[in-house]
């Protein structure tokens, strides 16, 4: 008996892992991303955040997505990843 | 010709299982004992004709090559050519062939063949497909022949959690004969993943959910509809609120392949309702790896989200359709998209006035999401054919029962604002003085459905509207 054939429905690709940068062993010196989503109160958490990190002495940098509903546009996330060493985003309301 | 390439001199080909491939045999014997070039091809039975070299074209390879329709059937042929060929057995005609004469003497002068198994049924289809193959362009992937198809659909990931119809070549090939649009065109690119989605690919999906040929129109243009940047798939695949496409159907189309408008129009019961509305989310699922539990977030979802697709009633509407209320032309095939939430019912067996039935329904609407929140939801009204009496008597248009619907649910602050009325759920402390209209009007759709009997009309609420979240999207239908 023979195999039988079916389609691959699928998109075919095969996801490729790629590691997470590791985590600063210290904040001194680095470059915080704060990044909001535009979901409701996301700000309130992220300005309680910036108060605590500035009053370390961090360097921030704030950002906001145009809606919560869509990817980050392209701009925005070279932005961010140029720009920061580690990124806080506030995902929830 | 491609394929086998083909012996010189004469070629017939028989069956064991045809009368006159027997009555023959004895001609066939004349032939290769006058010594002409002769190859016998044997559609059923490598041992007939018993006595003479045959080749085994059980696979009906070469059969299905030379087109034949007819067993026993004899060709010449020259420098690779079918140069010469006759059917059946017809004495002038095989001795003109073969250029012998007095050939089967013992024989009538003629007698018809038998069908060739080419032309059996289910046979024919799968010879196609295989020699259509070479148009997709899909991993093939090898079930065991032990092994039920059905589950290995579920076993790779590929099912929304009921069964498939297992995609196999065959069916794939005849879906594509639903449209002219190539194999390889690239319908839409399809979030989370953002991948190609090309015709094969939906119609591979359509096989799986079940769709005829005839429907997978229909699911192009849904696919082309859902993933634009106005719908937002993404979004709405990705959001924890119960959203999923709700895709409603208007114009010839809808009745020439048999959609449902009326009795149920939103149950099940229907083959292109169930599985159009399907394909689409395996096309979302598989094309585009949007799966519950991975970028599907929803709380806790709604059925809609196996298939939620019916046609409207266009021609007992007192009511433009839906497509031409959205700027397409009148009698134009589409497709309109919503973001929606299951359907609830609205009870209104009383009302004989047009004011009186819409306050039936404002009353119902205002719960879209919450009753406190305001502006931010839309919702798609399916008036049924008795509530729809109603209005048309009282020759209300769409126009002016929107806009009543709007006065209706324009509520003061004072009530919406959070923490009135004991709850603290509603709107910012900004929309504490004035009023403010639950709905925007364009975020008020109407569309005519349902069974004949019935004062009861269905809200279908929606996500996050405008161009944050997702608008509703209609496109002409291209066969």
């Amino acid at each position: 008996m023979t195999d039988q054939i079916l389609l691959d429905p699928t998109n075919e690709r095969a996801p490729q892992p790629r590691a997470r940068a590791p985590r600063p062993a210290t904040l001194a010196g680095v470059t915080v991303g704060l990044l909001d989503i535009s979901k409701p109160r996301g700000d309130v958490f992220l300005d309680r955040l910036a108060e605590r990190l500035s009053a370390r002495g961090l360097r921030l940098e704030r950002y906001r997505k145009p809606t919560f509903t869509k990817p980050a546009p392209v701009d925005l996330r070279h932005e961010i990843a140029t720009n920061c060493d580690v990124v806080i985003e506030a995902l929830a309301d | 010709m491609n394929g086998v390439r083909l012996p010189e001199g004469l070629v017939a080909i028989v069956k064991q299982d045809c009368p006159t491939c027997h009555l023959i045999v004895p001609v066939l014997t004349e032939l290769a004992a006058a010594g002409l070039p002769l190859t016998i091809y044997s559609q059923d039975d490598p041992a007939f004709p018993p006595g003479l070299p045959v080749v085994d074209d059980t696979e009906l390879e070469v059969s299905y090559q030379l087109n034949v329709e007819t067993v026993p059937t004899l060709l010449r042929v020259a420098g690779g050519a079918v140069v010469q060929r006759t059917e059946g057995w017809r004495r002038d005609k095989w001795e003109d062939l073969t250029a012998l004469t007095g050939l089967g003497s013992a024989l009538p002068d003629y007698r018809p063949g038998c069908g060739s198994r080419t032309l059996e049924p289910g046979i024919a289809e799968t010879l196609a497909a295989r020699s259509g193959v070479t148009r997709l362009r899909s991993r093939n992937v090898a079930v065991g022949a032990l092994e039920d198809p059905v589950e290995a659909c579920f076993e790779r990931g590929w099912s929304d959690g009921l069964p498939v119809v297992p995609p196999t070549p065959e069916r794939v090939l005849r879906m594509l004969e639903g449209t002219r649009r190539a194999p390889g065109e690239v319908v839409a690119v399809v979030p989370p993943d953002y991948a190609e989605c090309t015709v094969e690919k939906a119609a591979i999906n359509a096989v799986m959910a079940g769709c005829r040929p005839e429907y997978l129109p229909v699911v192009l243009t849904a696919v082309e509809a859902a993933c634009t940047d106005e719908f937002n798939i993404h979004g709405i695949l990705a959001t924890t609120y119960f959203v999923g496409p709700v895709v409603i159907v208007n114009g010839p189309i809808a009745g020439a392949i048999g959609m449902n408008s009326g009795v149920n129009a939103l149950g099940q019961g229907n083959r292109a309702n169930a599985t159009i509305g399907r394909a689409l989310q395996l096309v979302i699922r598989n094309v585009g790896g949007g799966r519950p539990g991975g970028v599907d977030r929803a709380t806790l979802g709604n059925p809609g989200k196996y298939t939620f697709c019916f046609a409207e009633d266009e021609e007992r509407s007192p009511w433009e359709p839906l497509a031409v209320e959205r700027g397409l032309r009148s009698g134009t095939s589409a497709v309109t998209l919503f973001a929606g939430e299951g359907s609830r019912g609205v009870f209104d067996q009383q009302s004989r006035s047009p004011e009186s039935l819409a306050r039936s329904l404002a009353g119902c609407l205002r719960t879209v999401a919450h009753p406190k929140l305001v502006r931010d939801y839309d919702a798609l009204i399916v008036v049924s054919p008795e509530h729809a009496r109603v209005f048309r008597e009282a020759g209300w248009s769409k126009a002016r029962l929107r806009e009543e619907i709007v006065r209706l649910l324009t509520l003061p602050g004072a009530e919406i604002v959070r923490g009135a009325g004991g709850c603290a759920e509603g709107m910012p402390e900004e929309f504490a003085r004035g009023s403010w209209p639950k709905f925007l009007p364009e975020g008020l759709l109407f569309v005519h459905a349902g069974g004949s009997a019935g004062l009861f009309s269905a809200i279908i609420g929606s996500w996050k509207n405008g161009a944050a979240g997702s608008r509703p999207v209609t496109r002409e239908v291209r066969v």
